[in-house]
């Protein structure tokens, strides 16, 4: 009877319970290690972006039209590199969405298994191909085909660079958005198919809505996905921060900006150099209220059943 | 022609070998009297396969019009396949297999030249799990109309007129855009009751409509179950043989290994049934 006693009392383990105490710091410390990181660039950003609003007014920086801070005449406009993330962003959004979300209707809820098998991995293979090389595809293939169909397109354009950023960003739409429709309740499809729905009607009107939230926190993540996106870009879409409305022009984004001054020689402390952590902060706050945009229509739009 | 494997230990049920022709009685009929004059219904020798397992053998049995007909039986025992093969929900299930004849008014629904989905709209559900859409109460209603293309003219008319005969409308008139998702569980069931009359089918099929239920909403079902039979066919699964015997005309009898042993009028089957294995299910013996 007293040997149970001990055998459960703190006093009879306490060899395992430092060693859980032990490996509870590890776990806790590898966690702490991407909080920590988060923090270190955040603080690396703002500090180098005091540097830089030292010398140019917000005022300036928010509403000029007209970017160039390493060739005079200096200004210090950011709209044309956020028109050109923006231009990307529409347009890979306008080619991923759709073609996204019908992969994922498609997965979801009309591919026999057997084909659903070779489908999935081979997304997900897309997934992982390096933006590098998409940037090479871009050049080597989109843009030559676009240049067949508008012969006066440059070889930097911007709708070879949405494109390729579009098709980067289908496996994110339809993995994710498969993943919320599959885990609408069959119950849910029965219902529909049990009044006599068509199997379209019953993807359109009974699965998409359902599994709504998923799909629209995939079209954000995917949206915030091509704002971040760089390599692909700065090869596909040249170098010249304008604003255009001709997706056969070149134009430059806030990413592919930070690329050409990153391994450009101007000097560490000039304005062209701190204004690296400027548009990094611009693209950093960007890409986060997305992310925060993401989650909240997640639980917002949640749907809860039995 | 289908013939059942060997294997079949149900005395009451012989092997299934005879013709199938029409109203003639064949040799897999249960016993009891399976035929009836006013068959909306008929299965004739219906077999279903889930891969290689034969979920239902040789069904033989028919289904009148406007009247309740149960169909009771212990767990796994085909009663729910039974009633899915009727409007052909098994085609959903990519493993499922189905020979056979299944006839509505005469045609057999595994005929080629079918339309599952036409079927499926002179044939209504109600599942055992309340499953309304994530929608209004209102949309609920009204879906089985809009995709039957019968959303012309007042369709509020038309979804309160099924509320009212789901005895639910009372309960939810002031509240009809809002979820149908924050309804009691009771409601949710009356509410898919409603959602599957809306469109005006000729049979509603009940998938143990009330196991997921409190007795309180159970009886207001039951209640609502023997009403609908004055308009509709009723097919109903259920493993609560007081709920047969309270609401159904007829009763099927499917035993372990989906064989119907048994189909008579449900005074008869719970009075006097002819099989001893049926006396002993229905005494509460074994199942």
């Amino acid at each position: 009877m007293s040997q149970a006693d001990t055998t459960i009392t703190t006093g009879g383990s306490s060899i395992d319970d430092r060693k859980n105490g032990f490996i509870k710091y590890v776990f806790f410390s590898c966690a702490l290690v991407t909080v920590l990181t988060t923090l270190g660039i955040i603080l690396v950003l703002i500090q180098g972006s005091i540097e830089f609003f030292q010398h140019v007014s917000i005022v300036e920086y928010l509403t000029g039209t007209n970017w160039s801070p390493v060739i005079q005449p200096y200004s210090y406009g950011v709209l044309p590199l956020v028109w050109g993330t923006l231009i990307i962003t529409v347009g890979s959004a306008l080619i991923a969405i759709p073609v996204g979300t019908a992969t994922a209707i498609y997965l979801s809820e009309y591919a026999e298994p057997r084909v659903r098998k070779v489908i999935k991995p081979t997304l997900e293979i897309l997934a992982g191909i390096p933006t590098i090389v998409y940037g090479f595809f871009a050049l080597s293939f989109i843009t030559p085909v676009i240049q067949f169909v508008f012969p006066q397109t440059g070889t930097f354009n911007a709708a070879s660079g949405a494109i390729v950023v579009g098709i980067m960003i289908i496996p994110m739409v339809s993995s994710l958005s498969e993943d919320a429709m599959s885990s609408v309740p069959d119950e849910l499809r029965n219902a529909a198919y049990g009044l006599g729905a068509t199997k379209f009607e019953v993807s359109t009107n009974v699965v998409v809505p359902a599994s709504l939230s998923g799909v629209v926190a995939s079209y954000i993540l995917a949206l915030s996905r091509a704002i971040g996106e760089t390599m692909a870009v700065t090869l596909a879409v040249g170098m010249t921060p304008q604003i255009t409305a001709n997706p056969l022009d070149s134009i430059q984004t806030m990413t592919a900006y930070m690329v050409q001054i990153g391994i450009s020689d101007v000097s560490v402390d000039s304005i062209g150099y701190q204004s690296l952590f400027a548009v990094g902060l611009t693209l950093f706050i960007l890409t986060l209220a997305m992310n925060m945009i993401s989650l909240w229509v997640k639980s917002r739009y949640r749907e809860e059943y039995q | 022609m289908t013939t059942n494997g060997g294997g079949s230990r149900t005395v009451s049920t012989p092997e299934s070998s005879g013709s199938r022709s029409d109203a003639t009685m064949t040799d897999n009929a249960p016993l009891g009297s399976p035929r009836v004059d006013d068959a909306v219904i008929e299965s004739r020798g219906l077999d279903v396969f889930y891969g290689d397992d034969q979920a239902l053998h040789g069904i033989d049995m028919d289904i009148p019009e406007r009247k309740v007909t149960a169909l009771i039986g212990p767990s796994g025992c085909g009663k729910s396949t039974f009633l899915r093969s009727i409007n052909r929900m098994n085609d959903l299930i990519d493993i499922a297999r189905v020979e056979g004849d299944l006839r509505f008014h005469g045609k057999n629904v595994y005929d080629d030249d079918v339309d599952p989905v036409a079927l499926r709209r002179k044939i209504g559900m109600v599942f055992q799990k309340p499953n309304p859409f994530p929608k209004s109460i209102r949309d609920n209603v009204a879906y089985g109309l809009r995709v039957q293309g019968k959303d012309d003219g007042d369709v509020d008319a038309k979804v309160r007129t099924a509320l009212e005969r789901a005895a639910l409308l009372d309960e939810v008139e002031d509240q009809l855009d809002s979820s149908g998702l924050d309804l009691s569980g009771g409601q949710q069931q009356r509410l898919c009751i409603a959602r599957a009359i809306a469109p005006d089918p000729e049979v509603i099929l009940m998938d143990e409509p009330a196991s997921a239920l409190d007795p309180v909403a159970t009886s207001k079902i039951e209640d609502l179950v023997e009403e609908l039979s004055e308009e509709y066919t009723v097919v109903i699964v259920t493993h609560n043989m007081q709920q047969a015997a309270r609401i159904s005309d007829k009763t099927a009898v499917f035993l372990t290994g989906g064989h119907l042993v048994e189909f008579d009028d449900t005074n008869k089957i719970f009075e006097n049934p002819e099989s001893d294995r049926v006396e002993d299910y229905i005494t509460g013996k074994f199942g």
